[in-house]
């Protein structure tokens, strides 16, 4: 395959965190690197699981298929494979894959010397995923509280997961994290528009620029974060949302096993107005 | 703001946050049962912790010996025994001693009694205790649908209290601070702290009002269902978790509240609960009103307490005034067993809001 015209800048040598020169090379535009190799393996092995998983399941039927973890009963022991045992193995995949794609960004970020940014921000989604299948199960004993894959099977295990604490939305750090995610597309859908109505002016009208974007929010709101600052924002408001979403599912159960409602019994009897 | 006071600011912040977190919250290990098919998340979580004094809160008395059943039956050795007549006399005095423990342990006969004449009806708490007893009767006899065989004794709710700890009145509107006129937006014991609507018993409780709020359509225009509606029900249900010690998929799978088909068993269970405690309130403690109203702050002779709530009606009974924070209450422990003279409570005459101490 040929190359474009940048792409001769982005072909680094070296930067790698493991394998050295060995899988330091690509295949058509696509950098491989130790972390590479492993993610397709895991990857293709986890796919064919969940295809072994849907066959042995009873449906094709996208919406339905359904890999639910073992019993409760199994504790933090493994499951025999049709008991769950194939979601035990579907996550050490999905794991294995979603930790080497963070590598993998990693090196591409020592190639091109820049910050971890990208990794750093993709490894909080995946945080997120090891707090829901890993940590929490750990934390409760038993892995049968991981969320199933399927499409349906994972919102009723949301709902239900919900419902074992009455009122989620009294869940502290869940109104922490819909706070932020609605924020986030707050200041997405800000910049959005600040930015499409600098680079598209009336017809007649030159395109805008930066002053004249950092005076619209001055004059909006007194002040303006700035073309740099935004994205900072943005990455903050985001990550914040992801990690206040793990912090929410994990405490549900590990460090509190009532309603949430009642959780909020210390604000209330705080002496000041108790 | 130099870096020096920006880190003193964190360190603060993280300082509170610390002493939150590790004061309000929980930790691990904790204990959870399976309550459907494995991935479905339904079944109980529970602080293991937080069990033996839940155990130790809801522990059965011990019972008497039991009497002898032989012998001249109450009525012929007795004036005036209208509800308890067909039990021989040592069971009559056996479950006299039993209530006297359950209800007025510090009071003693006087309580209900006028203990120079025994037979007398002029303390008004004696007619009450009568038409408690045909009603704990009927709870054993034709609720079997939500007592099952293990049924309720006068203990189950009084727990050595004259008055039950757990009752509800009708409350009076509220207009403090955000509230609306229905109690809402001010959070409520009654609901599990949370800020629904605070008295969700008079309507469905006292009330036969219909706990829905499931849509049957999903397009708009013809749906009954509305966020009102919900939030009612919602009130009423945080009410039953926090009182069972439960939580909603105790009875509920979430993905669909009101199919009975994808619902557990103690759905059922608590539906017929629901009937019940209307049954209760409608048929027994309303038409007591009248006596209570006479004596709203008990009998002359004490203990004082109120008898009625801030809107002139009786307390009357909820989920928790049985079950008081576990699912089977007083643990499960088949009391009643142990009391065959309250299943030999003369049904007749009834008795209600005219029934005057003679």
């Amino acid at each position: 395959m040929a190359m474009l015209s940048f792409e001769r800048k982005y072909r680094v040598r070296g930067g790698t965190l493991i394998g050295g020169d060995l899988f330091d090379f690509w295949i058509g535009p696509f950098y491989v690197g130790f972390f590479g190799v492993t993610c397709a393996f895991f990857s293709f092995v986890g796919t064919a699981l969940i295809l072994y998983g849907a066959a042995i399941g009873g449906t094709w039927n996208p919406w339905l298929i359904n890999i639910a973890p073992p019993d409760l009963k199994y504790g933090l022991r493994l499951a025999p494979m049709r008991e769950g045992g194939l979601w035990q193995m579907i996550t050490i995949c999905a794991i294995g894959a979603f930790v080497s794609w963070a590598l993998r960004q990693a090196e591409i970020s020592r190639k091109l010397g820049m910050g971890y940014h990208i990794p750093i921000a993709y490894g909080v989604a995946v945080f997120a995923y090891v707090t829901l299948v890993v940590i929490r199960p750990v934390l409760m004993g038993a892995w049968g509280h991981g969320f199933p894959y399927g499409i349906w099977s994972h919102l009723d295990w949301v709902s239900n997961v919900g419902y074992q604490y009455l009122h989620f939305h009294y869940n502290p750090a869940h109104m922490i994290a819909v706070t932020f995610f609605f924020t986030t597309v707050l200041a997405l859908s800000l910049h959005g528009a600040l930015v499409l109505s600098a680079l598209n002016p009336p017809e007649g009208e030159p395109v805008k620029t930066a002053e004249h974007e950092n005076t619209f929010f001055r004059d909006l709101i007194g002040y303006s974060i700035g073309t740099l600052g935004i994205h900072r924002l943005g990455l903050f408001l985001a990550l914040s949302a992801g990690i206040w979403s793990a912090i929410c599912i994990v405490i549900s159960g590990p460090f509190w096993t009532r309603g949430w409602p009642e959780w909020w019994g210390w604000w209330l009897n705080l002496p000041i107005w108790r | 703001m130099s870096r020096f006071s920006l880190s003193i600011a964190a360190f603060v912040v993280a300082l509170l946050g610390g002493v939150i977190f590790v004061t309000t919250f929980e930790r691990p290990p904790v204990m959870s049962v399976q309550g459907g098919f494995r991935g479905l998340s339904m079944g109980e979580v529970q602080n293991p912790r937080m069990i033996p004094a839940r155990l130790a809160a809801n522990q059965v008395p011990e019972a008497s010996e039991a009497a002898d059943t032989t012998g001249p039956r109450a009525h012929e050795a007795y004036q005036n025994v209208q509800v308890l007549r067909d039990v021989s006399e040592a069971q009559f005095n056996r479950i006299m001693l039993a209530m006297t423990e359950w209800i007025a342990p510090n009071q003693g006969c006087g309580y209900c009694h006028n203990v120079e004449n025994m037979a007398s009806d002029e303390v008004y708490t004696k007619v009450v205790a009568r038409r408690m007893l045909q009603m704990t009767h009927k709870i054993n006899s034709e609720w079997a649908t939500h007592v099952g065989q293990t049924g309720v004794t006068c203990y189950t709710c009084h727990r050595g209290n004259p008055v039950p700890t757990m009752v509800w009145s009708t409350e009076p509107n509220s207009r403090a601070g955000l509230q609306s006129p229905r109690g809402q937006n001010h959070p409520a014991a009654s609901v599990g702290e949370s800020s629904l609507p605070s008295d969700p018993f008079t309507p469905f409780l006292l009330g036969d009002q219909q706990i829905r709020n499931i849509s049957t359509t999903s397009l708009p225009g013809r749906n009954s269902q509305n966020i009102m509606t919900t939030e009612w029900t919602y009130a009423l249900m945080m009410h039953m978790s926090t009182s069972l010690g439960v939580n909603c998929t105790h009875c509920h799978n979430s993905r669909s509240f009101a199919e009975w088909a994808q619902s557990p068993p103690a759905r059922t269970t608590a539906w017929h609960g629901i009937r019940m405690v209307r049954d209760i309130n409608m048929s027994y403690i309303e038409p007591l009103k009248p006596l209570w109203a006479r004596n709203p702050n008990g009998p002359a002779e004490g203990p004082h307490g109120p008898r009625l709530g801030a809107m002139g009606d009786p307390l009357k009974v909820n989920c928790a005034t049985c079950h008081q924070g576990v699912n089977r209450p007083l643990n499960g422990a088949p009391m009643l067993r142990d009391f065959p003279e309250l299943k030999q409570v003369n049904q007749g005459p009834l008795r209600s809001a005219d029934a005057t101490p003679r």
